[in-house]
């Protein structure tokens, strides 16, 4: 049997950034799959006969350029930026054209020179933190030189433009979304928009403090160097996981699909190979985690070798998603009062206030879903005909709030929530019930069993400030570094979160191939 | 026409903190008040015949021990005696009992659940970490990391490397800690229902958050890092009530010379040529002073008694959109006899603490969810105390004194004015909560005084009633605290300086505030300060 280098667990996109990076830095990776497919979270399936689903996430807004570049992923169709279009029910639609928003349609001029008055300071700052995505997050104490050099040039870069952009960064860092919304806009649907997208994924509410950090992770995310922008690729996100495959294979990586990992082996605190479920023991030097840091810790690594003190810590990270998935086949194009035409390939947000998504979250806190939900949809058959039958289309939805522990239980909330989506999709989209040929709503349960996500949180663990740089996902394990020498982590569960960017994986590659030490 | 050297805006205590260390250090202070008496949000008031009343603050726990050395006050006659405990009395009839002795406190806890009790252990020693990250920054201005002058910068490396002397992982936590909700928090080490609750109840206490918000933790910091007699995270009653801790203050001001005038409200802060010249009072009267110190909220300070003209725009547009959020409210009874909780054992320390009723988080942040709504909580947190249990010299024998810490209490309802019919249904509300653990609660009642936020801006000037002049979230702590830029107790008008609660480190009857302010002054003044101790300098 052949020797490998590096085994990395899962073939999601993080999985496959790292063991492309890994290859390519001359190591020798196997990939470790757990379904009969890669593509782990963009994995796409059938819902209803000759009806397709992409997979969890139906939008590309965070791809890093560097990563794709760096190794070899092609993916077409960033050159066309969607729109978003804000529906309150009114008829009267709001959209962003650009990259989140550079025009608006449908509000005062007052209000667009406001907005982007307000886009234009969050992009800013949004940018100074961009510089440490691309790194392992800084590890206070012991200060690397790249450290320095990084929170140097995020220091010029804030003064640049003079103290008081300096002071209202700090200012407004951990601010939550509803006041920096209220200081700039008026218009109540931008009010809810930015509410929404701060708050999509994570378990906040518009007033919650933090919350903007939301918007500002939306904000790191480019297209084409667009800031905020988001495109479907040509060929639809189906062609995403496709397409980090390629690039894997081509870097001369081997990936074995079907094979689910049992144990991590380690030996007096260092790894040295993995135990398959079927038996088969397969060493190698490192093991790069592209999993749920819990799965990882709590089900495959001795408590032993990890420490109780860890374990604790890891079993501390809040990782409960909130956001339901529903894809709906119909036999024919939705039609949403207000939506123009040329804005149907783009995301739709309905929302009417920020208070709405306030008051979605309240329920959330006490584990029950919200009666008056938001929700972010795209029709991804337009871009990828082939995901519906001809005539048909697909809608995919992402609906907030669905909290993972449901007090009632899934097994009756799921239809009663998902009357209420098709009631609320019936209030923006009459008649679309008529032409509902099926629908299949994911909980944050089915998500977890779906895609072995704990939690069904698509970031692995809350993004949420006491979540993220040195504590992502938790200090000891935190710079993809572990208790284990030799194990990694290099999932959405590590520096710096969720959303297909490819950066967990390929920082986590990189800081191996660098030769730090665990 | 009378000039002082200089003149405080309001007598409330951080004012008469700065009055007190600014007359020390020789200059000719007068303090001016607008009520009849000194004392702010600090006050004991004989508001029915044979009952003082604490009736805005109502504990003692923060007053740094610094200022009452320097100032004297137990000479000038402030005692505070800390109380033994408390209990927050649960639905089913049972309760949860605290103790100050740490390993009663322990056992009460094991009553509920062991895992809890060893938990205890561990949560006691991570949060006294946590003060001991905190309290060096109390009794220092904060820097700022944008004014490149050598001062800040030597301060932030000071910090930094006070900071440095923790392990990664020690700073990691606080990092954490800093960020997080107190019910997030207190998830990591309990289980239990109750007492999560009564330990979460210092994340919320004074501000518009719920137990669920990001940032709750260290508003529970913020109550911990007090002491009495030296013993940190302790709780007493000033004996005499919260006024005695104003009265010490004036009685050790005039001491040294200084002047208090009372009914004598500010109607305008004078400014000429960007520097100010001292003050008209409501009467007309005029008193010059080239230095003047404002212990109003910034929010009072900026927009009502200064010229927007005279300040920058982007200055003015901060203070209108510094946050105060009045988020409590306060019923204040006097009692003929010792109200009865079934509950507790005969004669129970438990009496002479707080009490509470509030048994689970989720009761709380649903009580937050009605002030988010406008609306005051249907199902409110109380924070009781009889201070008269421990102190025989607020009421007659026999008779009690009860102040009663309400949350949630929003500054307007439903977006419009309180009026008195919302007021007194307010008062039924928590009224009625009580009456429901304490049989024969209502029979007891002698005189009562309800305050909203309403009545709380309009008697001791707080904007929209905040007890803490400003919430304290992230964007308001620190340099940020009011305004960044501003944090270092001056403002844009020569002359002009802050030294309320508005200001870093914030509210809490805690003084430092006003002492941090002196020392800026001082500074300027280019003189040294009398009798001031260092700033607070161990981690």
């Amino acid at each position: 049997m052949t020797s490998f280098d590096a085994i990395v667990i899962g073939a999601g996109h993080n999985g496959l950034a790292a063991a492309t990076r890994l290859a390519k830095g001359g190591r020798k990776v196997l990939v470790l799959e757990a379904a009969n497919e890669p593509g782990g979270a963009t994995r796409g399936r059938a819902f209803a006969p000759g009806f397709r689903s992409a997979g969890l996430a139906h939008l590309v807004n965070r791809l890093d350029a560097e990563v794709a570049r760096d190794i070899g992923l092609d993916l077409a169709g960033g050159e066309t930026l969607l729109p978003t279009t804000v529906l309150d029910g009114s008829g009267k639609a709001v959209v962003l054209k650009g990259a989140y928003g550079e025009s608006i349609d449908g509000v005062s001029s007052e209000e667009a020179a406001a907005f982007a008055a307000m886009r234009t300071k969050l992009a800013f700052q949004a940018g100074v933190l961009k510089r440490f995505l691309r790194r392992p997050p800084p590890q206070i104490g012991a200060i690397a030189l790249g450290d320095f050099a990084t929170f140097a040039a995020a220091g010029l870069g804030l003064i640049r433009k003079g103290r008081s952009e300096g002071r209202d960064f700090l200012r407004m860092l951990l601010m939550n979304v509803a006041d920096v919304a209220d200081e700039y806009l008026t218009d109540d649907r931008l009010k809810g928009l930015v509410a929404f997208d701060a708050t999509l994924g994570v378990h906040l509410g518009p007033r919650s403090p933090t919350s903007l950090l939301g918007l500002y992770y939306r904000l790191t995310g480019d297209v084409a160097g667009k800031t905020g922008g988001q495109y479907v690729p040509s060929g639809g996100m189906a062609s995403v996981a496709p397409a980090f495959v390629r690039a894997a294979e081509k870097a001369g990586v081997t990936i074995r699909c079907g094979t689910p990992v049992g144990r991590i082996l380690a030996d007096r605190g260092r790894a040295n190979g993995v135990v398959t479920r079927d038996g088969t023991e397969i060493t190698a030097p490192i093991v790069v985690s592209a999993i749920h840091p819990q799965t990882t810790f709590l089900n495959l690594v001795d408590p032993a070798e990890s420490g109780t003190g860890f374990v604790r810590s890891v079993k501390n990270v809040r990782s409960y998603g909130n956001v339901a998935k529903l894809d709906l086949a119909l036999d024919r194009i939705p039609d949403f009062q207000g939506l123009p035409t040329d804005a149907r390939n783009g995301r739709i947000v309905l929302v009417h206030s920020m208070q709405q998504v306030e008051r979605a979250f309240n329920p959330a806190k006490y584990g029950e879903f919200s009666p008056d939900p938001v929700m972010e949809i795209t029709l991804p058959s337009l871009t990828d005909p082939s995901l519906a039958p001809a005539g048909g289309c697909t809608l995919s939805a992402l609906v907030q709030y669905a909290p993972y522990r449901l007090k009632a239980g899934w097994e009756t909330g799921k239809p009663a929530f998902l009357k209420i989506m098709l009631e609320t999709l019936k209030r923006h989209a009459p008649g679309i019930e008529k032409s509902v040929v099926a629908a299949s709503l994911m909980t944050p349960v089915d998500i977890e069993a779906e895609y072995n996500l704990p939690g069904g949180h698509w970031h692995h663990g809350e993004l949420q400030a006491d979540q993220l740089l040195i504590n992502r996902p938790t200090s000891a394990a935190s710079g993809y570094r572990t208790p284990i020498e030799g194990l990694y982590l290099a999932s959405a569960g590590a520096h710096p979160g969720g959303g297909i960017s490819g950066l967990p994986g390929w920082n986590a590659a990189r800081h191996i191939l660098s030769g730090a030490t665990s | 026409m009378q000039k002082y050297d200089a003149l405080i805006v309001g007598g409330g205590h951080n004012g008469l903190v700065t009055a007190c260390y600014l007359q020390r250090s020789g200059l000719n202070v007068l303090v001016v008040e607008k009520n009849g008496w000194v004392g702010g949000a600090a006050t004991s008031r004989e508001l029915t015949p044979g009952f003082l009343y604490s009736n805005c603050s109502y504990v003692c726990s923060l007053f740094r021990p610094e200022i009452m050395r320097d100032l004297e006050l137990p000479k000038h006659g402030l005692q505070v005696i800390a109380y033994e405990g408390g209990a927050v009395f649960t639905r089913d009839g049972d309760y949860l009992a605290s103790y100050r002795d740490h390993d009663s406190h322990r056992r009460e806890f094991a009553r509920y659940s062991r895992r809890d009790a060893e938990a205890y252990e561990r949560y006691a020693r991570d949060v006294t970490r946590q003060c001991r990250f905190i309290q060096p920054l109390l009794m220092r201005t904060a820097p700022d990391p944008f004014s490149f002058r050598p001062r800040d910068i030597s301060e932030l490396l000071y910090l930094a490397k006070k900071f440095g002397e923790f392990s990664p992982h020690e700073m990691a936590e606080t990092l954490r800690f800093w960020t997080m909700s107190i019910s997030d928090y207190l998830d990591e080490y309990f289980e239990t229902d109750v007492i999560k609750a009564y330990l979460a109840l210092s994340g919320i206490i004074g501000t518009a958050l719920g137990p669920m918000s990001p940032g709750t933790a260290y508003v529970l910091l913020h109550h911990y890092m007090g002491e009495v007699d030296g013993s940190v995270g302790a709780w007493g009653y000033a004996r005499g009530g919260m006024g005695a801790v104003t009265q010490a203050l004036a009685r050790s001001f005039e001491s040294v010379g200084g002047t208090i005038r009372t009914d004598a409200e500010v109607s305008k802060i004078l400014t000429r040529g960007g520097r100010t010249t001292g003050v008209v009072l409501a009467n007309g009267d005029e008193v010059r002073a080239d230095l003047v110190v404002s212990n109003a909220d910034v929010n009072r300070t900026f927009l009502k008694l200064v010229d927007e003209e005279s300040l920058p725009g982007d200055f003015v547009h901060r203070v209108k959109h510094f946050k105060m959020r009045g988020s409590s409210g306060k019923v204040n009874i006097a009692l003929d006899s010792l109200p009865e909780f079934p509950a507790l054992p005969e004669g129970s320390s438990c009496m002479r603490g707080d009490m509470h009723f509030t048994d689970s988080i989720e009761r709380m942040e649903r009580a937050y969810d009605d002030w988010k709504d406008g609306r005051w909580s249907a199902d409110p947190f109380l924070d009781m105390v009889i201070p008269t249990t421990l102190d025989p010299t607020m009421a007659s024998p026999g008779k009690h004194f009860m102040s009663c810490f309400v949350q949630y209490c929003p500054p307007k309802v439903e977006g419009r004015d309180w009026t008195d019919a919302d007021r007194d249904a307010f008062a039924e509300t928590v009224i009625s909560q009580i009456a429901s653990y304490s049989p024969g609660f209502r029979e007891r009642i002698v005189h009562m005084e309800v305050r909203t936020p309403r009545e709380i801006e309009n008697e001791v000037g707080l904007t929209e009633g905040n007890i803490f002049q400003g919430e304290l979230t992230f964007d308001q702590l620190l340099f940020n605290r009011p305004v960044p830029g501003y944090a270092q107790y001056r403002s844009p008008i020569a002359g002009l300086y802050m030294c309320g609660s508005s200001t870093h480190p914030g509210g809490g009857v805690m003084g430092a505030p006003g002492r941090n302010a002196a020392a800026e002054i001082l500074r300027d003044l280019k003189r040294t300060p009398e009798q001031m101790s260092k700033a607070h300098d161990v981690i």
